[in-house]
């Protein structure tokens, strides 16, 4: 196999890499924000099924995880749904970030001083305009370095898919060292990790010094 | 009439009772200072006040309608529209100023009346300006709360909770995060509030200060109003308690 049909194959898997990626953040980062305000929630068993739920997230490896989303409706109910691979996926890396966000998120709310609120409240600011004008911005500021790491785990992570033998860019990878006994596609396929991490950790850094001007 | 007024209000902490049966109030135009040793309560009146503490007893009222009643455990506090009419009515500045650091001073200073008052952008802006000219920070409207100093943070604290028109306006120890100097460009910026007639009560350590601006003086001692007076009266005054504080002070 010639190095670029190899590099073209890769690329291709490539693609599939980067929609997983997307598709976790999309829906992860927003559902992380969910998973705190049930996290602090005042209803007692709302917390604690969360708390729960972090528990586990945080504390089984994320490949048995993906195992269980995509192998559990056919063994616990003999379900056979068909092209629900890429669903189950999505399911088990977005529920799993959403509970690593939750956990940041809650460790910025919670350094934001107590004197905003009463400054909010005394000059009239509502809940929900408290929270989205005053404190989110804050935050925002203060988690994103810890996002930063995430998102650049997440990238490497969408590599663990390969465990319900999902096609992106590492089993392509793995498909060809094992076809041609060569370790050159690994090499490959780790400059490609390497080079979207770096490009991903450029354009958080960018928005990290764009809300520099203030501290 | 009596713009405040804070009838046998009662606060605890933990089964520590800090506020007594303490009752204050405060006419249109007066200037009132409350002055006393740390932990006699001071701040807490002014929280309680400002609605941050709820009582565990007593009355508070604004303008004569009643924002607060707690008799018998049993507590009634105004709500949505009636809580937020009750709010506009105060203002209050923090010991630690409490701007909004990603916010410039302007913005800090206008956003509340823009969109909580939802006032004309153009007016609140005007009125900002005049404000910030008022405090001697024309220059910052631009800059950041960290690019401050302290005594520039504090007034522009101050012209955010003047800039909500607020009926009477509480100062919960202004200076105590400052150094001599910048204390003394705080409280030259209240007084030339004095001189506007607007209606203040300040808790302070500052003593010439509150002798010098104060219409009446409150001096709480664990929990209580121990003396209250005209500044003569209570600096005047042979209380055994106050001439105790004012001595330590004076050393």
């Amino acid at each position: 196999m010639s190095f670029s049909v190899m590099l073209r194959e890769l690329t291709s898997g490539f693609g599939q890499t980067c929609l997983i990626f997307v598709l976790t953040l999309l829906f992860s980062l927003p559902l992380g924000m969910v998973v705190y305000f049930g996290r602090v929630s005042r209803i007692r068993p709302v917390s604690w099924l969360v708390k729960i739920y972090i528990s586990i997230m945080r504390g089984t490896p994320l490949m048995l995880q993906l195992l269980i989303w995509y192998f559990g409706p056919f063994y616990l109910w003999k379900m056979n749904i068909g092209g629900y691979k890429f669903t189950a996926i999505i399911l088990g890396c977005s529920l799993n970030y959403a509970a690593y966000f939750a956990e940041i998120y809650r460790s910025g709310i919670e350094s934001i001083p107590k004197g905003q609120y009463e400054a909010a409240q005394l000059l009239g600011y509502g809940k929900s305009q408290t929270f989205v004008k005053i404190i989110l911005p804050q935050v925002i500021k203060i988690v994103l370095p810890s996002v930063t790491n995430e998102v650049i785990t997440l990238v490497k992570d969408t590599s663990l898919v390969y465990s319900v033998s999902y096609i992106e860019m590492f089993a392509v990878a793995k498909q060809i060292a094992a076809a041609q006994t060569t370790v050159l596609p690994f090499v490959i396929a780790g400059a490609f990790y390497y080079v979207f991490n770096f490009v991903v950790a450029w354009l958080l850094e960018q928005i990290e010094k764009k809300l520099d001007y203030y501290h | 009439m009596n713009l405040l007024e804070m009838n046998h209000i009662q606060k605890n902490f933990d089964g520590l009772c800090v506020l007594k049966d303490i009752s204050v109030s405060v006419k249109e135009g007066e200037i009132l200072s409350i002055i006393g040793p740390s932990g006699s309560g001071k701040s807490t009146l002014l929280r309680c006040a400002t609605m941050l503490e709820k009582i565990d007893g007593g009355e508070i009222c604004y303008l004569g309608e009643r924002a607060a009643l707690v008799e018998n455990g049993k507590e009634s506090y105004v709500k949505g529209d009636q809580l937020k009419k009750v709010r506009s009515y105060f203002g209050l500045v923090f010991q630690n100023f409490n701007l909004f650091p990603h916010y410039s001073v302007m913005k800090n200073i206008t956003d509340a009346p823009i969109h909580v008052q939802k006032r004309d952008k153009e007016a609140v802006y005007a009125e900002a300006r005049e404000l910030l000219k008022k405090m001697g920070l024309e220059d910052k409207e631009n800059a950041y709360p960290c690019q401050l100093s302290g005594g520039q943070c504090q007034r522009v604290a101050i012209a955010r909770a003047l800039a909500l028109n607020p009926k009477i306006l509480f100062f919960d120890e202004p200076t105590s995060a400052l150094d001599p100097e910048l204390t003394g460009e705080v409280l030259r910026v209240i007084k030339s509030l004095a001189d506007l007639k607007i209606t203040m009560v300040i808790v302070t350590h500052e003593m010439a200060f509150a002798r010098d601006i104060s219409d009446r003086i409150i001096f709480m001692d664990k929990g209580v109003v121990a003396l209250e007076g005209t500044p003569e009266e209570v600096f005047g005054s042979d209380h055994a308690r106050m001439r105790e504080f004012l001595g330590k002070f004076q050393q």
